[in-house]
């Protein structure tokens, strides 16, 4: 079997809380290979953004393997950790908050040059200048502090952040979630692009299925702490299996009149990822609930191309 | 009666004013709605959309705004001439507002049931048993249990709060509802089910209602007719079939283009070049020219006429009818 870039084994992040537990992500696998985009989708709270903290060690997995390019990473020490961090990158959701409001753009992006060893300040200009074109940022703005900035520019500083150590894996944590529509799809061509050019393979969490569907090549639903559903995007959209993923394909409003669609609406909220009841975890919103759904937890196994965790299909 | 006309804008215009600089949030805007209709009002951050709806309910923040011409019309009285009293009475009574962010806009240290039971006692002399069985049944109405009436906005989920905003501002059964971006902060599964729950609520007290939002999936949900604001102007309006089939404002098609489509394969999305003008300097002429892909010399020059092209559906362009 050929290996894949980043492979996530039974990942679990556990939180301590006064009131017991907090399953944030409950044994979690899959792989993402060079050059792909896995889309991470669900709702408020189901684990999506710990999962891309925890396959960077941004917090410490409580269980479960990561394997970057046929490494563990869980196992490494500090020193090695920031070694293979240049290879790994994040992009966090909102530029407003994630960037240091007292840098100017040039300070922002050469950092991480300046924390890796690159000592000569004319070199990390350069490359800092070249990394601002590539991600489509004007050379005027260097020496421009990020409130000068609009949500679109800023992203692209974090964006350019994350590029300049050249990865090849990034985590992309809801990276258009705060900007307009309009320059929502300016950022999303661009990281489009960036893919094609550069074969970098991302991570791309975001609880806007129209968004994850556009941008990736294959896509996992997470519901309270576990995948549900894993499947090429495609496939996922034309015939989805788990009733969780029916339900929230259902839900997207869509900009078209008089569509025929099954609407499928989730009545209840989501639970508590502390002490979550037994069984299936979406039981207790789930249409087609049968007894052994409360008996027993379904894995996530293989229905025609798609990975469901569902007893419909045992 | 049927379907007289409830709300009426003309030529509202409002400035905000910022280190001496005047920003031009809403300029020359008319607006009508009716009784039953539900208004998208649709743009993107600073399209002025939420200061049109504060100044309806005259909420606006008084040091820093001012209006600077126009009507309000609300049942053939200007809203912007009334008494300070008057405007209460109005508020809540005949136009209510839901707030976007229902963890904020909830009294934290107050029942819920409490906070329904404010607004109903503000406009009617209710004894208490009345006020009580009145703000529960409106719970009811929402879909929460009311045995939850002295619970505390804490305890509930943000598709909760939500519905109880919904509760406090339907209480006094206004005439017209505003509800600024009502499901933007919730998660998808949850804001299916507040739209739903709108749509219902809607049908049963023929509530007029103006939908502030960024969503245009969100406004085929559930409006009847579109107002696309772009720099504090209504660029195109019109009734929800003839924006979503036939919309012609070169910004309306960007707006669409944008948006990645589920139901088609995918492709690179077209996009809008370059962001909104800057309220405070404003470009001559037509104000999206700037980043309008059919733009012409006259674009730059004077400021577009709006042109009727069908009855009630109107364009801010000089290309509008033509290509």
């Amino acid at each position: 079997m050929a290996e894949h870039l980043l492979e996530v084994s039974n990942l679990k992040k556990y939180f301590p809380t006064k009131d017991g537990i907090l399953y944030a992500v409950d044994d979690v696998s899959f792989a993402v290979d060079k050059g792909e985009t896995l889309g991470l989708v669900g709702e408020s709270g189901c684990g999506k953004s710990t999962t891309g903290r925890a396959i960077l060690r941004l917090h410490e997995p409580t269980a479960g393997t990561v394997l970057f390019k046929g490494d563990d990473i869980v196992r490494y020490s500090k020193k090695q950790l920031k070694e293979i961090r240049k290879d790994m990158q994040i992009v966090f959701q909102d530029p407003y908050s994630s960037l240091n409001p007292r840098m100017d753009v040039r300070h922002l992006i050469e950092v991480s040059l300046e924390i890796n060893g690159v000592h000569d300040a004319n070199e990390r200009l350069e490359r800092v200048k070249e990394v601002m074109d590539v991600v489509g940022l004007e050379q005027r703005l260097l020496n421009s502090y990020p409130h000068e900035l609009d949500g679109g520019r800023r992203q692209r500083v974090g964006i350019a952040r994350a590029l300049i150590l050249n990865p090849s894996f990034i985590v992309m944590d809801e990276p258009v979630s705060a900007l307009d529509v309009c320059i929502q799809a300016q950022i999303l061509n661009l990281l489009m692009k960036l893919q094609e050019k550069r074969g970098y393979a991302y991570l791309f969490i975001s609880h806007n299925l129209s968004v994850v569907k556009h941008i990736s090549d294959r896509i996992a639903v997470m519901y309270l702490g576990k995948i549900v559903e894993m499947s090429t995007y495609d496939e996922l959209f034309r015939n989805p299996l788990h009733p969780y993923t029916k339900a929230l394909l259902a839900s997207i409003p869509i900009p078209k009149l008089n569509r025929k669609r099954d609407k499928l609406i989730l009545s209840g909220d989501v639970p508590s990822p502390i002490n979550p009841p037994p069984g299936c975890r979406f039981r207790g919103r789930c249409p087609y609930a049968k007894q052994i759904c409360g008996e027993a937890e379904p894995v996530l196994r293989k229905v025609g191309d798609t990975q469901v965790a569902c007893h419909l299909y045992d | 009666m049927e379907n007289s006309t409830i709300l009426e804008i003309k030529d509202l215009s409002v400035s905000y004013t910022s280190s001496n600089k005047e920003i031009k949030a809403v300029r020359g805007l008319d607006l009508a709605i009716r009784q039953g209709e539900t208004l998208g009002l649709v743009g993107e951050t600073g399209a002025g959309k939420t200061t049109t709806a504060l100044s309806v309910l005259r909420i606006l923040p008084e040091v820093s705004s001012s209006i600077k011409s126009g009507e309000i019309m609300f049942e053939g009285r200007d809203i912007l001439t009334l008494s300070r009293k008057e405007m209460r009475e109005i508020r809540g009574r005949d136009i209510a507002m839901i707030f976007q962010d229902p963890m904020t806009s909830l009294d934290p240290v107050m029942t819920v049931g409490r906070q329904i039971e404010e607004m109903i006692s503000l406009h009617t002399d209710c004894d208490k048993k009345e006020l009580r069985s009145r703000a529960e049944a409106m719970l009811e109405v929402v879909g929460i249990r009311k045995d939850r009436f002295d619970d505390y906005p804490h305890q509930f989920s943000g598709g909760m709060k939500q519905r109880v905003g919904i509760a406090i501002a339907l209480s006094c059964n206004p005439k017209l509802l505003i509800a600024d971006e009502p499901t933007t902060a919730l998660d998808v599964t949850i804001q299916a089910q507040v739209l739903n729950l709108m749509n219902q609520l809607k049908e049963k007290y023929r509530t007029a209602m103006i939908l502030i939002t960024h969503d245009l999936g969100v406004v085929a949900e559930i409006c009847s007719s579109v107002a696309i604001m772009y720099a504090g102007q209504i660029v195109e309006y019109g009734s929800i079939e003839q924006i979503y089939g036939n919309h012609m404002h070169p910004y309306t098609e960007g707006l669409f283009d944008s948006i990645p489509d589920i139901e088609e394969e995918k492709s690179e999305l077209k996009v809008i070049d370059g962001l909104p003008p800057d309220p405070s300097a404003l470009p001559a002429g037509c104000s999206f020219s700037p980043r309008c892909p059919y733009a012409t010399d006259r674009c730059g020059e004077s400021c577009p006429d709006d042109v009727q092209v069908e009855p009630g559906h109107i364009v801010k362009c000089i290309l509008a009818g033509k290509k």
